[in-house]
Parts: C-alpha cells; sequence; structure tokens
C-alpha cells in the first residue's frame, strides 16, 4: 500500500468530517495522520473483526482530540460504518462524540482529558508482559499535553518496569489552543526529559512516512526500556492555510475554504 | 473486641482468591502496609504492582491493565483515591466502564488526628456522583468479607471504602445476611429505622438496643450499599416508621443521609435526620472522640432519637 496516498486520502476525509460536521479539532487531525496511517495500516495487528483477540495490538489516543483522524482511519478499515460516522458525527443522539469512546468498535479507552492515555497504556503493556503475550501498545500524545503532571507519573512507571513493549508518540506541532508550546509553558527539551526518565527517545520529522516507520520498528528492537518517538509534525499538515497557525486548533473551515484544501490535497496526491 | 480490621480481611480474601486466578492483581501507591496488603504484597509478587506515590498513575494503571482482562485492586488511602485521582476514577474507570476495584482505605476520619488532608469525609459525594460508579462502605468484617467475593464475581467499577482499624462486629461467624445492592435488616422495628453505613452501624445497633430499653423500637439498616442505593428499603421504612435517622461518617452534603432524603422526598415523605460529620474540618482527636463530638456514637444517636421522635 502507498500510505503517503493513504494519509492524503485520510486528511481529505478529516477536513469532510469537519466540514460536513461544523466541529472538529483540525490541527491536530493533521499533524497526527502520518502516524495513524502507518500505525494501522502497517504496523499495528488489528483486525475490525477481531478486537476481543487478546493478541492484538493496543492503541490509545492520548490526545482524544484529534478523534476526527482517529475515526477516518477506523472508519476505512472497516472497524465501523463510514457512512453513519460521516451522517451523524457530533450530531444529536450520534455514538460518534467528539473523544474517543471505548462503545465503538476499534476504540479502545476513552480519552479526552488530557494526560490520561499514558498511565492506561504503561496497564495494558503491564498486563502483556505479566500474560507473556507479545502485542505491542501504541500511545500517541500531543505535545501541550506533556504539561499534565500526570504524565510523569506513567513515564516514571513505564522505565521503571522496563516496558519495551510500549511505544509513546509525542505529536510535537509546537502549538497548543493559546499560542506555541513554548510561549504557553516550556516544552523544547522533550526529548532530554524522557531520557532523563530512562525512556529509549528516537527524534523524527513526524510527518515523513519512511521515518516514522523506521522510528517504530527501532522502537520494537529497543530491549529493557519503553520508547518514545517525538514526532516533529506541522499542525494542519498537508493544507497550506491551516498549517502552523494556532487559530486552526479547532477552527471549521468555510465552504471556499473547503473545497480550497480539498484541492490542494488532490494536487499532491497526484504528485506522488 | 474483635482485633481483626476489614483491611485484613480484604488481604486474607484477594490472598486466597488470586491463588486460584491469576488475573487477580493488587495495585498499591506506597500504601502496602497501611493497606494491611504486606502478607500479599509478599506471596504474590507476580500479582502485585507498586506504582510508587502516584494515585492518578495507580488508578490509570489499573484501568490499562483492565482492559486487557485483568481484574485489578487498587488499594489507596480514601482520601487521596477518591480526589487527587479522582478523575481518573471518572474517566478510566467508571466513563471507560473498565473492571477497577478502587479499595479506599483508612476511610472518613481514620487517620485521626492527621487532620483533613487524609480524611475522606466527601468520598460518597465524589465517587457516588459520577454515572457507573458504585459505592460501597461495608460495616464488619464479616460483610466486608461477603462484599468482596460478590464483586469479585463482577466486571463492573467500584468503590469500596473501609476504616482503618478494627470494629466491633455487627454480625456473627454463619450468621451473615448478605444481598449486593440490598440494605441488611440488622434488627426490626415499627417507631424509628436508623439508616446507617460503615463503621457506625455497629453504634446505630446499640443505639437501637438502648432505645428498646426506653420502650421505642427501632429498625437498623446496615446501607453499606450507597450506590446503587436500596432504595425499596428506604421507602419501606418510611411508610412504617415515623422517623428515619441517617448516620454516616461523611460530610453533610452528597452523602448517604442526602441520598435517603432525596428518596423519602419524592415517595414517601416522612421526617429525615442526618447526622453527619459537619461541613468543615473536625476537631482534632481519634475517630472514637469525634464520632463522640459530633453525635454519631450510639449515645448521641439515641440522644437524637428520642428528641425527635
Amino acid at each position: 500500500m502507498n500510505l503517503e496516498a493513504k494519509a492524503l486520502d485520510i486528511r481529505k476525509d478529516i477536513i469532510e468530517l469537519i466540514y460536513s460536521a461544523g466541529c472538529g479539532h483540525i490541527g491536530g487531525d493533521l499533524s497526527v495522520t502520518d502516524i495513524l496511517v502507518d500505525l494501522y495500516y502497517k504496523q499495528m495487528n488489528v483486525d475490525p473483526n477481531k478486537m476481543d483477540d487478546p493478541n492484538r495490538d493496543r492503541f490509545v489516543l492520548s490526545k482524544g482530540h484529534s478523534v476526527e483522524a482517529l475515526y477516518c482511519v477506523l472508519a476505512d478499515r472497516g472497524f465501523f460504518d463510514k457512512k453513519e460516522l460521516f451522517d451523524t458525527y457530533s450530531k444529536h443522539l450520534s455514538k460518534y462524540i467528539g473523544h474517543p469512546n471505548n462503545k465503538i468498535n476499534g476504540v479502545e479507552m476513552n480519552t479526552g482529558s488530557l494526560g490520561h492515555g499514558l498511565s492506561v497504556a504503561v496497564g495494558m503493556a503491564m498486563a502483556g508482559k505479566m500474560d507473556k503475550r507479545d502485542y505491542r501498545v501504541y500511545a500517541v500524545m500531543g505535545d501541550g499535553e506533556m504539561a499534565e503532571g500526570s504524565n510523569w507519573e506513567a513515564i516514571t512507571a513505564g522505565a521503571h518496569y522496563g516496558l519495551d513493549n510500549l511505544t509513546a508518540f509525542v505529536d510535537r506541532n509546537r502549538l497548543q489552543i493559546s499560542g506555541t508550546t513554548e510561549e504557553v509553558m516550556t516544552a523544547d527539551d522533550q526529548e532530554e526529559r524522557w531520557a532523563a526518565f530512562g525512556w529509549n527517545v528516537i527524534s523524527i520529522p513526524g510527518n515523513n512516512m519512511e521515518a516514522i516507520d523506521n522510528a517504530v520498528e527501532e522502537a520494537k528492537k529497543t530491549k529493557g526500556k519503553p520508547t518514545v518517538i517525538i514526532a516533529n509534525t506541522t499542525k494542519g499538515c498537508g493544507v497550506s492555510f491551516i498549517e502552523n497557525k494556532a487559530a486552526w486548533h479547532h477552527k471549521v473551515p468555510t465552504e471556499a475554504e473547503y473545497q480550497q484544501a480539498l484541492k490542494e490535497l488532490d494536487e499532491r496526491r497526484a504528485q506522488l | 473486641m474483635n482485633k481483626i480490621a476489614n483491611k485484613q480481611v480484604i488481604n486474607d480474601v484477594l490472598l486466597e482468591e488470586s491463588a486460584k486466578d491469576k488475573d487477580i492483581i493488587v495495585l498499591c501507591s506506597d500504601s502496602r502496609g497501611s493497606a494491611g496488603m504486606k502478607s500479599y504484597a509478599e506471596q504474590r509478587p507476580e500479582q502485585f504492582v507498586e506504582v510508587g506515590i502516584a494515585e492518578q498513575n495507580l488508578v490509570g494503571i489499573s484501568a490499562g491493565l483492565a482492559a486487557c482482562g485483568k481484574k485489578p485492586f487498587a488499594v489507596s488511602p480514601a482520601s487521596f483515591l477518591s480526589t487527587r485521582s479522582m478523575e481518573q476514577a471518572k474517566v478510566d474507570v467508571a466513563y471507560s466502564n473498565t473492571n477497577v476495584k478502587l479499595i479506599g482505605i483508612s476511610g472518613g476520619v481514620s487517620y485521626g488526628a492527621l487532620g483533613m488532608t487524609h480524611h475522606s469525609a466527601t468520598d460518597i459525594a465524589t465517587m457516588g456522583s459520577m454515572p457507573n460508579m458504585r459505592v460501597y462502605l461495608p460495616s464488619d468484617r464479616f460483610q466486608t468479607e461477603a462484599l468482596i467475593r460478590s464483586v469479585l464475581k463482577d466486571e463492573k467499577p467500584a468503590y469500596i471504602r473501609i476504616g482503618r482499624n478494627a470494629v466491633e462486629d455487627v454480625y456473627e461467624e454463619g450468621n451473615v445476611p448478605f444481598e449486593l445492592d440490598k440494605a441488611t435488616l440488622v434488627k426490626d422495628g415499627t417507631d424509628v429505622t436508623i439508616i446507617a453505613c460503615g463503621e457506625l452501624v455497629g453504634d446505630a445497633k446499640a443505639a437501637a438496643e438502648e432505645l428498646a430499653g426506653k420502650g421505642i423500637s427501632t429498625r437498623v439498616l446496615d446501607m453499606y450499599c450507597i450506590k446503587p442505593i436500596d432504595k425499596d428499603a428506604i421507602i419501606k421504612a418510611a411508610k412504617e416508621t415515623k422517623l428515619i435517622v441517617t448516620v454516616e461518617e461523611h460530610t453533610m452534603y452528597g452523602g448517604m443521609g442526602s441520598m435517603v432524603a432525596q428518596i423519602t422526598a419524592a415517595n414517601a415523605p416522612v421526617k429525615v435526620i442526618n447526622l453527619t460529620l459537619p461541613d468543615a474540618p473536625v476537631v482534632t482527636g481519634k475517630s472514637r472522640e469525634i464520632f463522640k463530638y459530633y453525635g454519631l456514637d450510639a449515645e448521641g444517636i439515641v440522644k437524637t432519637v428520642t428528641e425527635q421522635l
């Protein structure tokens, strides 16, 4: 499969979903898309029809507000009906609410409040070790989220228990709702912080599919400690006027912007 | 005087059951000693997880374990478990519907003179307010054992609060009436009903005996199941007795008494007096001294009943 092409298709779905629903966290969806595509179309052992398989890989979207990206990937992979998602997302009585919910096939854990996902992922990885299963656990976090103190409890425990079956991503897009991460709360030494806590740290260009995949492979080979992949991404990646703009944290495109976004993504797709 | 604390019973039941069920996991937050979980931790190292002094992580990890089929018991002081990790209890346990049993030890004012930081006089309110979270405050060691054996059979979230020290038996070996989510009728009566939970059930029982000597027929309900609360038993008491007095080791708002009043007001209005801790830090002292000061002990209950009836 051409993962780059798939990532552009997913981005189009995200734009479509947010435009039709009139809500969504578009910037972070577009920055995290490539990570999700690599995990769900190449790396993770997950089958929509076997979500009760105890050996499946586990995924926790700690930055739960990027739910549109996750929903679009899950729908495209057949976890649920894409039309139902697009028809009902965020609408009255829909099961597709604006943060991941484990009543939906493919979603392992409810998230949305930041600073929760990594602790849960630590527990999942611990259970895998206890049961001597070889599944892997992935948690995707936001960089703004790294200000949550509970994360550092989980980071400490992950290293303490040597959970080498656990890989965390930090979607390092450098923007959060109020401005740059450096203005809001310093986050520029992520690599040093995680390394100081005992994690294997890999820093990559986070919208580069090959770099993502190589990092995940390296994480799988790393023994005795968990791995964090600091994915240096672009918020809004793929759409010129959304890229690197804090205002697009959860702005909804106008009709003209919507058409322009799809056009740009189609052009990029044609160039592949 | 019984010398076996409720927490010791939990340790013993989990030690026994975990030999047969490898999915039972106990997690502590540097609390294995105060939780009475030392022998479990020593004898089941493969089924014990220490998370350090990090209650948020304690509950988050428990939820992750549960999501992978484990049966975690997160055992930590009730004060911290019910507030510091409240959001993890809400999101990772109650909302995500994970099979996590939260065991709040040294609950209420068990820590006595250590003060409000260590008291959990608001845990019924915090935990009970979350959709899908059950709340239990067992009275004595026998009921604690029955409760733990019962919740081991289900896969739903629950918060269980127990005290620090051994308490007088309410029931006796071989005679422990217990049905999950049904109040236990400790003593029947026709004039007044005392509804109590946790350590104060013993005081309610003693008060009923003293009131009998004064010619007042007193019903005592052990409302260990605070959520889901036994609505039927409350309505029955409201219809059959002239006064309800609730007794709990909890502040006055959002506790068991509030719930009883809510149910009677809508279904069978009757005078309901809530005996509770105050809406303030409690006075310094041991549990028994604090109970006496606020009129929650047998003597205080008798006084309230005789004044109000």
